[in-house]
């Protein structure tokens, strides 16, 4: 079976600038900014986003964390336990303006984890959700703010996010839906 | 109405011979003579099958009176039979104690009552086993139980004065002291062998020494008293070399082993399956070794089950709360077939004589005689050709607390015949009420 | 992970799993809400056949931080009989759903039983077992020792080459045989220092030197040094004349404490008998680790807890 490769490098890093200048443009300006990742692939390109920021403003990167959302998932039994990630945040997230970044977003259920479990770690003014891939297929009313790319596909299909730091390269690619792929995936277990 | 009769035909007896064997009577006729008495008999094809003289066990646990939930004489001579058995010696620790000649009555009668077996009681050593007064030795011996063998057996005789008394005052009716030798205070709560693996189970351990300790203090009694003395469930290698050296030196003393310290070992423990807890404990694979050694060079004289039966909440809990004991008697002769005659360390004569012919002898009983003419009909045909997985099935007392269930055990017991009736047909004990009046018939037969 | 009985049976990868998850655990109790919603719904039974408050609250503890349901039963003092009760107790919350149980023991291989005994489908953690294992306080000793070696940067890392001693009842002591064989599978050296009556009759097969001597043992300059608890009761069963001698042969005092290095981890697994196996002065010390080893009691049963209900449940 041949991957597809929907997105290049060159298209991942056009989609972060263009995010970038969005996020900065919807909060106007780099102030009360805290960029969190959601382990693995999340957390890699919020480091990105973060960088990508203080290039544009020329100035200090936004602050940049870890959301780890395991023990805040409503799915502990029906998948192979999953090891937690740590999380980090390095600044108080009250007041602030936090944007949460994923790579795919998918069904929404890693995103809902995500927002209670900020809300253990204080209370933000605003949450955004920054994704660079979004499937469709939504379980919850969840939206994301920041699209680096829509990508409609059957819920068979597998979307695949290659980071250079974590993967060797960056690609995104997509596996035709045969059902034991489709089910479920290595990254985080949600069905990207 | 005239007793069955059998014929069977073709039986390979224990040196190795082919013969027919007529059973009428309660007597036995076997060669070319057979064949002359067997019209109207049962005809058995035992082509294949080994004629064994019926087994004594001189170490049942029959529980009646007392515990009747455990075993009964009746469930206990069954589950004899099953194994092939046609005598057991009834172990004296039951409720009341067999300290007097009331009890061991009792059990006799018991025994001929039910009719799957012969039941020859033990007397307790001492008073309610208390290890304090010497019991009624001499009134048992007198009694219509004729009591020659005594034991306080799951306590050691400890009181080394207490045990030379003992041993002396048999001597007037040829009795043996029959040992449980486990020093209490090494052995204070002990739960396995003590050695590296109990260490590492935190069970607290039962050490060799507690038993070789009394081994050597009572084989030297006995020699300075000029008595006999019989050793109970020898488990470890330091007590064959002691007991090597006494008879070498002229002690007389005799020595059994059971079937499963023949085969088991203390790994079976680490899953705290408490089927596996026993007293004395599993030992180690050097004992089980050194325990088939010397059952084949004569140190250790005969096998002996201790069949003890539990009921299923003795067992079904945890270890340290579990009963001691394993039920024994029906698998006795498939586990030494395997432990020491598949290893080429025993013939089947020599079974005959460590499961039948030496344990009668210990015990004072006119029992265990060869499958020849004129002797009494205690016959098992042993089927040693089928290996069958050991199941629930196969066990026809009370207890289910066997080790070998789920395991791979040789041969089977297919016939018992008990002085001329056929208590196990085809490999099934015969029903109670059957065995109950066959043993009315046989009895008025003379 | 199904149970939790020994940790015998884990190996290096499955202990450094559970360290790493506790980790996280550990953080989360840095934080103003302590709470994570993980286990909602869940029931964790408490079955304590030995009194035990500390391992009991700290169990407590662990599964209310998950948000799981605690039941606890304390069956010591019940009037059931022994043997009953266990298959009886495990039968009754079975009914009610238990979906793990923590059960301590005063007889070796009781958590065992339970796991393998088909009376309940629950996750079995033992919590200590007569004088056989107690795999999760080892399992915050490892956590503490490595917090201490490693700091934030602990994750995935092992105990490779770190000397520990420990001092004291081994042969009565549960806590001893876990540490045992978990250092070893993290890679630490463990040495035993015992009077020779409280050390098991062939301890051949364990990973761990023997000694009887602890001025020898602190002269040998350990990474850690591990008191553990002296029973009043070893002194009536004569495996040591008297307490005075077993605390100037064999307990830690102040003139021993200052021979150790000054980032000896002292560490104790409670409770203390102060002036017996440690001085006050080593116990109250800055080198001593048993307030840290308290607060990772917590984070690793989390940690257990959470790998035990967490996951494809297997079939039986």
């Amino acid at each position: 079976m041949t991957a597809r490769t929907v997105l290049q490098q060159a298209d991942i890093a056009r989609a972060l600038t263009r995010i970038a200048h969005e996020i900065l443009e919807s909060n106007r300006g780099s102030d009360d900014l805290v960029i969190l990742g959601i382990p693995t692939r999340g957390v890699t390109l919020a480091r990105r986003l973060g960088a990508t920021i203080a290039r544009i403003e020329d100035g200090e990167a936004p602050p940049v964390g870890a959301l780890d959302v395991t023990m805040y998932r409503d799915d502990l039994a029906k998948h192979p336990t999953r090891t937690p990630s740590p999380t980090s945040v390095p600044v108080s997230i009250d007041g602030a303006t936090v944007v949460l970044v994923d790579d795919v977003l998918f069904s929404g259920r890693t995103i809902r984890a995500a927002l209670d479990a900020l809300s253990d770690l204080g209370r933000p003014k605003a949450v955004r959700l920054a994704v660079l891939v979004d499937r469709g297929h939504r379980e919850f009313p969840i939206r994301a703010d920041f699209v680096g790319k829509n990508l409609p596909s059957s819920a068979r299909e597998r979307i695949n996010v290659r980071l250079a730091e974590v993967d060797g390269d960056d690609a995104v690619t997509i596996d035709g839906g045969e059902p034991e792929h489709g089910e479920r995936d290595e990254h985080e277990g949600e069905k990207h | 109405m005239s007793r069955e009769r059998f014929f069977i035909e073709g039986a390979t007896l224990v040196d190795g011979s082919s013969a027919d064997i007529l059973i009428s009577d309660g007597t036995l006729t076997v060669g070319a003579d057979a064949k002359t008495g067997s019209q109207d008999a049962t005809s058995i094809d035992a082509s294949g099958l080994i004629a064994l003289p019926g087994l004594v066990d001189l170490h049942t646990h029959l529980r009646e009176p007392g515990y009747e939930q455990s075993e009964t004489v009746l469930s206990g001579t069954r589950a004899a039979a099953a194994g092939g058995y046609t005598t057991v010696f009834a172990m004296a620790n039951t409720s009341p104690v067999a300290d007097t000649a009331g009890v061991v009555e009792q059990e006799l009668s018991l025994g001929l009552a039910a009719g799957y077996a012969t039941v020859q009681p033990i007397g307790a050593v001492t008073m309610g086993l208390a290890g304090e007064r010497l019991a009624e030795l001499g009134a048992m011996a007198a009694s219509r139980a004729r009591v020659r063998v005594f034991s306080d057996d799951g306590m050691c005789v400890f009181d080394p004065l207490l045990m030379r008394r003992a041993l002396e005052y048999v001597k007037a009716f040829d009795g043996v002291i029959a040992q449980h030798a486990q020093e209490p205070r090494l052995t204070a709560g002990a739960q396995m062998n003590e050695g590296a693996l109990s260490g590492t189970l935190g069970l607290a351990g039962w050490p060799a020494v507690a038993e070789e300790s009394i081994i050597a203090r009572d084989v030297l009694l006995a020699e300075h008293v000029g008595s006999r003395l019989h050793v109970c469930h020898v488990s470890t290698a330091g007590s064959v070399d002691i007991i090597r050296w006494a008879k070498a030196r002229g002690i007389d003393v005799t020595a059994e082993v059971t079937p499963h310290h023949l085969l088991l070992t203390e790994e079976l423990v680490a899953g705290y399956d408490a089927r596996f807890k026993v007293n004395p404990p599993l030992r180690r694979e050097e004992d089980v070794q050194a325990l088939r050694s010397a059952l084949a060079d004569g140190t250790i004289d005969i096998v002996a089950t201790d069949h003890a039966p539990h009921p299923i909440e003795a067992k079904d809990c945890e270890w340290d709360a579990a009963a001691n004991g394993m039920v024994g008697l029906e698998s006795a002769l498939s586990v030494v077939h395997k432990a020491v005659v598949e290893t080429g360390l025993l013939g089947w004569s020599d079974v005959a004589r460590v499961m039948a012919q030496a344990p009668a002898r210990i015990g004072r009983v006119e029992r265990g005689r060869p499958v020849a003419s004129g002797f009494r009909a205690d016959v098992v045909l042993y089927d040693p050709n089928k290996t069958d997985v050991f199941d629930v099935d196969r066990l026809a007392g009370k207890g289910v607390n066997s080790p070998y269930l789920g395991r791979e055990l040789p041969g089977r017991v297919l016939w018992t015949f008990h002085g001329g009736t056929a208590t196990v047909r085809d490999g099934n004990p015969i029903a109670k009420d059957e065995a109950a009046s066959l043993a009315k018939e046989s009895e008025q037969h003379g | 992970m199904r149970h939790l009985l020994s940790t015998r049976d884990l190996d290096r990868d499955a202990a450094i799993g559970i360290l790493d998850v506790a980790e996280d655990m550990a953080d989360v109790a840095t934080r103003e809400v302590k709470k994570l919603p993980t286990l909602r719904g869940k029931t964790v039974v408490n079955l304590f056949f030995e009194d035990s408050t500390r391992t009991r609250i700290s169990f407590e503890a662990a599964a209310k931080r998950l948000s799981a349901d605690v039941i606890t039963f304390s069956a010591k003092g019940s009037s059931v009989s022994k043997g009953e009760s266990l298959k009886d107790t495990a039968q009754t919350l079975a009914a009610m759903g238990a979906d793990a149980v923590v059960i301590r023991h005063s007889a070796s291989g009781a958590p065992h039983t339970l796991a393998s005994s088909g009376w309940i489908d629950a996750g079995i953690l033992n919590a200590g077992d007569g004088t056989h294992e107690h795999p999760t306080q080892a399992l915050l000793d490892a956590f503490t020792m490595r917090k201490r070696l490693h700091g934030t940067a602990s994750r995935g890392k092992d105990l490779d080459g770190l000397r520990v001693t420990i001092v004291g009842d081994i042969l009565h002591s549960r806590v001893a045989r876990s540490n045992v064989w978990l250092l070893d599978t993290l890679g630490a050296e463990v040495t035993l220092v015992a009077p020779p009556t409280l050390l098991p009759v062939d301890t051949n097969q364990w990973p761990a030197g023997i000694g009887y001597d602890l001025d020898t043992a602190i002269a040998d300059d350990p990474d850690v040094i591990m008191m553990l608890r002296i029973q009043a009761e070893r002194m009536n069963a004569a495996f040591f004349p008297n307490a005075r001698e077993y605390s100037r042969t064999w307990g830690l005092d102040a003139e021993r404490l200052v021979r150790l290095r000054p980032d000896t981890m002292v560490m104790h697994p409670g409770p203390m008998i102060r002036g017996l196996e440690i001085s006050a002065a080593a116990a109250d010390s800055p080198r001593s680790l048993v307030r840290d080893q308290v607060a990772s009691g917590v984070s690793v049963r989390m940690a257990a807890l959470y790998l035990l209900l967490s996951g494809d449940r297997e079939v039986n």
